[in-house]
């Protein structure tokens, strides 16, 4: 078996096993049937558990991704003495810690979807919400992970996982609307959409409503994105620039490892 | 055998390593002594391959050691403190341990002395600290390494699992192969150790057997020439001298015996 997987089995053991992502899991599990419980229907769930996703989980992956990778510290250091190679113990470890996040998301949010499969949601709708999740679930692991690598101090790291969180969720909201608001008599349609792509969170809040039929509900960004590239391009297009988010702090974090001293 | 040439490591404006060369010699258990913060974890993280040196050389049995890692097939790492995942089993861990030194032959005698078995399906979160330890040695003498190195190995362990673990050193030393350990415990290491490598500040000041530094130094213990050394190190008399092969390179003496390597006491010095 590889080092990845090898080492990947481990940290999907260690992580199913933790009780703050059996609370994680439970949280979702427990919000989404609530509200359809309590009578909602599938659209207006999905857009409830939409806005719970974009908050929640960059938060819940960025500060316990940075605190597992703080706390897995001397263990790593007892992989690399053994005699494996750096690139492929960095790859099991991300993935082990991002995948059982991905996990307990698309567990806790996707059964009650299946389960009310009749209530009206639409498949594509669902799909990009668990897609989305996922997305930024792998997103914003890899920049705890970038984090935690960057600087040793681990005060320091968590606090720059939760301004990380802030930028992305509320600062940024701030920033489009101050933008719109004082540059309104100029063409601001490409420098947004530029500006969206600089956002995971807003990326995945327009990658599935994209899928829905809720303009209204899109915000500045979206509504610009939905007009300028239609709903299927416009998909496609946001989700490579998911993706890139994934990409681009995963290589930064995989340099780091491979570079850094331990 | 594994030689350390001329290492050197900067972290920011701190020299933690200045042209440090040593050689860990075959069948041989070498004590690394030091104050804190003389750069000993920093050497072994080097010769592990978790630090790399700004300078200098690293060979593994007069190969040079790579950034790929296969030349730690021939060492065996037992960290101060076992931090394992809490909520894998101990047999989680050691099988994994296992999975990754595929091929290599498994030398299990540490854990049957240790009972293993016993706790294999327990989670490392609920085991006392020093049974971590034990899960700990047991990992790093799982293999048959060509090197062992020991950072503080007896630390949280009680008397009898140390001893079985100072029978367990003295073993592989008779096996022919190599151990280099650290501890702040002088008389564990006295009883274990031929060699001794005393850091100080960074730099290497006395390289070579044991009774060679309690003849220099006159300490009657390797606890009084260690402290000694320490001692001339704060006064400032302590002088690194360089001496012919094959005795090692050195340094040294301590106030109560003064030697030829020692810096003359200033005057007016009690």
């Amino acid at each position: 078996m590889s080092v990845v997987s090898l080492v990947l089995q481990a940290g999907l053991r260690d992580l199913s096993r933790n009780r703050w992502i059996v609370a994680y899991t439970l949280s979702f599990l427990g919000i989404a049937e609530g509200l359809f419980w309590f009578g909602g229907t599938g659209p207006q769930v999905l857009l409830s558990m939409l806005n719970l996703v974009l908050l929640v989980l960059p938060l819940v992956a960025l500060v316990f991704g940075t605190i597992h990778v703080y706390a897995s510290r001397e263990f790593v250091e007892l992989l690399l003495a053994q005699p494996v190679p750096r690139r492929e113990l960095f790859a099991g470890l991300y993935l082990g810690l991002a995948l059982p996040l991905a996990g307990a998301f698309l567990v806790g949010a996707g059964i009650p979807f299946i389960v009310h499969a009749r209530d009206g949601a639409t498949i594509g709708g669902v799909v990009a919400l668990l897609g989305a999740g996922v997305g930024l679930s792998l997103a914003f692991a890899a920049i705890a992970t970038w984090i935690a690598l960057f600087t040793d101090d681990r005060l320091k790291g968590i606090g720059l996982a939760l301004a990380a969180w802030l930028a992305s969720t509320v600062i940024y909201d701030g920033l489009v609307l101050g933008a719109a608001a004082a540059f309104g008599n100029y063409p601001l349609e490409r420098p947004l959409l530029g500006l969206m792509m600089t956002n995971p969170v807003d990326v995945a809040r327009v990658l599935v409503l994209t899928q829905l039929d809720v303009s209204a509900l899109m915000g500045y960004t979206g509504a610009l994105f939905e007009r300028t590239f239609g709903t299927a391009l416009g998909t496609g297009i946001a989700a490579a620039a998911l993706v890139t988010w994934c990409v681009i702090p995963l290589g930064l974090a995989g340099r780091r490892f491979l570079r850094r001293d331990f | 055998m594994i030689t350390l040439n001329t290492i050197r490591k900067r972290f920011g404006a701190l020299d933690v390593l200045q042209d440090v060369s040593l050689s860990v010699r075959t069948g041989a258990v070498t004590a690394l002594v030091g104050p804190n913060g003389s750069g000993k974890t920093t050497l072994i993280k080097i010769v592990l391959g978790l630090t790399r040196a700004d300078h200098g050389a690293l060979h593994v049995d007069g190969q040079p050691a790579d950034d790929a890692g296969a030349y730690r097939r021939a060492i065996g790492y037992m960290p101060q403190a076992a931090h394992f995942p809490v909520n894998l089993r101990v047999g989680d861990v050691l099988d994994l341990v296992q999975q990754l030194r595929p091929g290599e032959a498994v030398d299990d005698e540490l854990a049957r002395a240790y009972d293993m078995d016993g706790i294999r399906d327990k989670f490392v979160g609920t085991l006392s600290g020093g049974t971590r330890q034990k899960v700990n040695a047991v990992v790093a003498f799982m293999f048959r390494p060509a090197l062992l190195i020991l950072d503080e190995p007896t630390a949280g362990l009680d008397p009898l699992s140390a001893n079985v673990l100072k029978e367990k050193i003295r073993a592989v030393r008779r096996e022919g192969r190599s151990v280099l350990i650290t501890s702040h415990i002088m008389t564990e290491l006295e009883s274990l150790a031929d060699d001794v490598a005393f850091l100080c500040d960074g730099r290497l000041r006395f390289a070579g057997p044991v009774a060679e530094l309690l003849s220099h130094t006159g300490g009657r213990s390797l606890e009084d020439a260690i402290a000694g050394l320490m001692r001339a190190e704060r006064a400032g008399r302590l002088e690194r001298v360089e001496r012919a092969e094959p005795r090692p390179a050195v340094v040294t003496a301590g106030p109560t015996a003064p030697s030829p390597w020692l810096a003359p006491e200033p005057k007016g010095a009690a």
